[in-house]
């Protein structure tokens, strides 16, 4: 792997080795001294044209415990809103020599097109481009997940896994629905018919517009993000209807099975999504995600970054 | 005096064509004269006539001027270009359109008919002067909003009504606006996968249903532009069939690319309507040949360097078809047998030429007529370069593709724009 643009492109193995390394990393964490030197003398860019100060700090956190050296770089303002280009601000880079860069990016594909132009040499690991995907996410995701339900080994065959949301709109939703079915897990989708994609009935998922009906086998529920503007664009009628028909709340927890943990790839809307207190409940795993997001992004950097020499 | 020896018009058996003070002056055998060009059996075509031309001036003189414009057309086979209206300032006045009209004259490489606006700055909100354009030197009978929809139900029906008195022709940009806000590619697997926004098919397909019935209410000739859906062929179909007079166009684009090319990310596969599936694909070669679409129209756009080489969302629509469309023609609809050169010679000269009420194009090949011609040798394999672009941008598509058939020569009103398939170099009269 020289790149991490999509899940749609990791092997079962490749994923797995990532899963591996992290849970390794993950033991750097419970030392006095949190630090490997590993990328002593390397260069990571965090190339940020979105704010997300949680996933920023994620990969900066991850990035130093392995010694390398974090430049962050916020571009507010990409060339969609007239400031300086993705091209000339990825060969301002280039220039300073950058080893790897992370990219979050509004606009859908930029990762892509930063690894496959002449731009920019280093390895390109994409941190949320638009409404496409965002690995990182779903190699944490499914981290927790393997953590908490498979003694952190092995795959995730069999596992029941329901993500509801605006499936539409949700980068996270994409990359977990590749990324799950490459480790064997059965996805189901719950979300109302106007937030899911056209064509959605070719993924590798199952779809379902009752919640209800779809919970009650799960393994894993993660419910995503709707943000208020949609309300707007007609998508659902009012935040409370949306609140009712897929919202988790705890009538609904109380009929997952036992062993069932719920998940969140923040930052939430209590009382939206989810209520504040499935949120806080102890089978809710939101914040053990976002302490794996650091293992998981340290093993991604390691293996794109740790196989040249300094 | 030129002789083109050993020509086969519209395919046909080769003779000798003698050009004359700009017309055809003898067809025969065994022909003599002071220029002689060997065509060595290549296919002799009435000159292509392109409905749909973006040539950027005024305004983008950075991607194309009507010069450079008209020089990447006699490249490509054309003698008569439309030019789009969407330049900057908008072709909505008599002085744009015969500033436009002039350049052309001036540039000497292919006759410029501008393409008058419909609405004032492309606004849709109210008729531009369209009897002061058709009035002007340059002759306007094409009016088009095109990159915008005339989506007003009311003023579209005006608009059609109102050109009727000077026998024009409104040319549809059929794109619901509400449906495609911000969309990105044709929308269906592919774009939800890609997470870009989807352009369905229904945003096209509604509008040329809404204004055929229009069309036929008010019995004006509506023209439509760039089809690009198997459904809008449906609509076609269905609405010749009642005798509608309504033609459609067809971009060389959507004859042979898909939308799987959006997988890429390149924007360089960024276009309006967006590149659709292999059944709608299908489709509109089908309705070619069956003449349910009528022309075929290149839509060339150029766009400055910038405007492609960034994130998807934030590229500029459209790319260069002059250059490479006859050669586009040959591969997806000669060489599958589904044309022949005397329909290629229909759609891409004959017709096109009737719809923007063109006189003196798309003339037979037959002695007194024109000399407006094309010599197209359909054999030769050629890998498409950006280098080749004669326009002055290189947004092409087909880049690094390999594609059949060269314009070997152009002549407008007898005088050689390209010979040797090369362009002939002018002194601007």
């Amino acid at each position: 792997m020289r790149h991490l643009l999509s899940t749609q492109d990791v092997t079962q193995s490749e994923a797995l080795a990532i899963l591996d390394t992290a849970r390794e990393l993950a033991q750097v964490a419970d030392r006095p001294v949190k630090k490997l030197p590993t990328l002593r003398g390397r260069t990571v860019v965090n190339l940020f044209f979105e704010d997300s100060t949680r996933t920023r700090i994620s990969f900066e956190a991850a990035a130093k415990r392995l010694s390398a050296d974090v430049i962050n770089f916020s571009a507010k303002g990409s060339s969609l809103s007239k400031g300086e280009s993705l091209k000339d601000t990825a060969l301002t880079l280039q220039a300073m020599g950058a080893d790897a860069v992370v990219i979050r990016h509004q606009a859908s594909g930029a990762a892509h097109r930063l690894a496959n132009s002449d731009w920019i040499h280093g390895a390109v690991i994409n941190a949320g481009d638009g409404t496409h995907e965002h690995p990182t996410q779903a190699l944490l995701d499914a981290y927790t997940m393997r953590d908490h339900l498979r003694d952190g080994q092995g795959s995730l065959e069999g596992l029941n896994v329901v993500i509801v949301g605006d499936v539409l709109h949700s980068r996270v939703a994409r990359s977990n629905v590749w990324l799950l079915d490459t480790l064997g897990a059965d996805v189901t989708l719950v979300a109302p018919p106007t937030l899911l994609p056209v064509g959605v009935g070719q993924w590798p998922c199952r779809i379902s517009y009752d919640l209800d009906e779809a919970i009650v086998k799960a393994d894993v529920v993660m419910m995503l993000r709707v943000q208020m503007e949609r309300m707007n664009a007609a998508f659902f009628p009012s935040a409370r209807e949306y609140s009712r028909r897929y919202g988790l709340d705890v009538p609904r927890m109380s009929s997952l099975p036992d062993h069932a943990i719920v998940m969140h790839p923040g930052p939430m809307n209590r009382g939206m999504e989810i209520a504040a207190d499935v949120a806080d409940a102890d089978r809710s795993v939101i914040l053990d995600q976002v302490t794996n997001g650091v293992h998981i992004r340290m093993a991604v950097l390691y293996l794109l970054m740790g196989g040249q020499e300094a | 005096m030129t002789v083109l020896r050993d020509v086969r018009p519209l395919g046909g058996d080769a003779v000798d064509v003698r050009i004359e003070d700009g017309v055809i002056a003898e067809i025969g055998q065994g022909l003599d004269g002071d220029d002689v060009v060997e065509g060595h059996g290549a296919v002799l075509l009435p000159g292509l006539v392109d409905l749909h031309t973006h040539l950027r001036e005024p305004g983008r003189e950075d991607a194309e001027t009507v010069k450079t414009g008209t020089r990447a057309a006699a490249v490509g086979g054309f003698t008569a270009v439309h030019a789009m209206a969407n330049t900057d300032p908008v072709a909505d006045t008599a002085g744009v359109v015969e500033q436009v009209w002039r350049l052309g004259v001036e540039a000497g490489y292919a006759d410029v008919r501008p393409v008058g606006a419909v609405t004032v700055g492309l606004d849709g909100k109210r008729l531009a002067e369209l009897g002061a354009m058709a009035d002007s030197h340059a002759r306007v009978r094409v009016f088009s909003d095109d990159g915008h929809c005339v989506s007003d139900a009311q003023l579209m029906r005006r608009a059609l009504e109102y050109v009727k008195a000077f026998d024009g022709v409104i040319a549809q940009h059929a794109q619901e606006p509400r449906l495609t806000e911000g969309s990105q590619m044709h929308e269906g697997e592919l774009s939800g996968q890609l997470g870009l926004a989807g352009w369905p098919a229904v945003a096209e397909e509604a509008i040329i249903a809404r204004d055929v019935l229009l069309a036929e209410h008010v019995g004006s000739r509506l023209h439509i532009c760039h089809v690009s859906t198997a459904g809008s062929v449906e609509i076609l179909r269905w609405a010749k069939s009642r005798g509608i007079t309504v033609t459609a166009e067809v971009t060389p684009h959507h004859l042979l690319l898909t939308h799987d090319l959006a997988a890429t990310y390149d924007p360089i596969y960024k276009v309006n309507p967006p590149l659709r599936s292999q059944s709608d694909v299908q489709a509109v070669r089908q309705a070619l040949a069956d003449g349910i679409i009528d022309i075929v129209a290149t839509d060339h756009a150029p766009h400055a360097m910038e405007d492609k080489e960034c994130e998807w969302a934030a590229a500029a629509f459209g790319m260069l078809g002059l250059q490479t469309a006859l050669a586009v023609v040959n591969e997806t609809m000669v060489q599958p047998g589904l044309l022949d050169w005397q329909q290629v010679a229909d759609r891409m000269s004959v017709a096109p030429a009737s719809i923007g009420r063109v006189s003196d194009h798309g003339r037979p090949i037959a002695v007194g007529e024109p000399a407006n011609l094309t010599l197209f040798d359909p054999d030769p394999e050629w890998i498409v370069g950006t280098g080749d672009m004669v326009s002055r941008s290189r947004n092409t598509p087909y880049a690094g593709m390999i594609l059949h058939g060269r314009v070997m020569a152009t002549w407008l009103r007898g005088r050689p724009t390209v010979l040797d398939n090369a362009l002939v170099e002018f002194e601007t009269v």
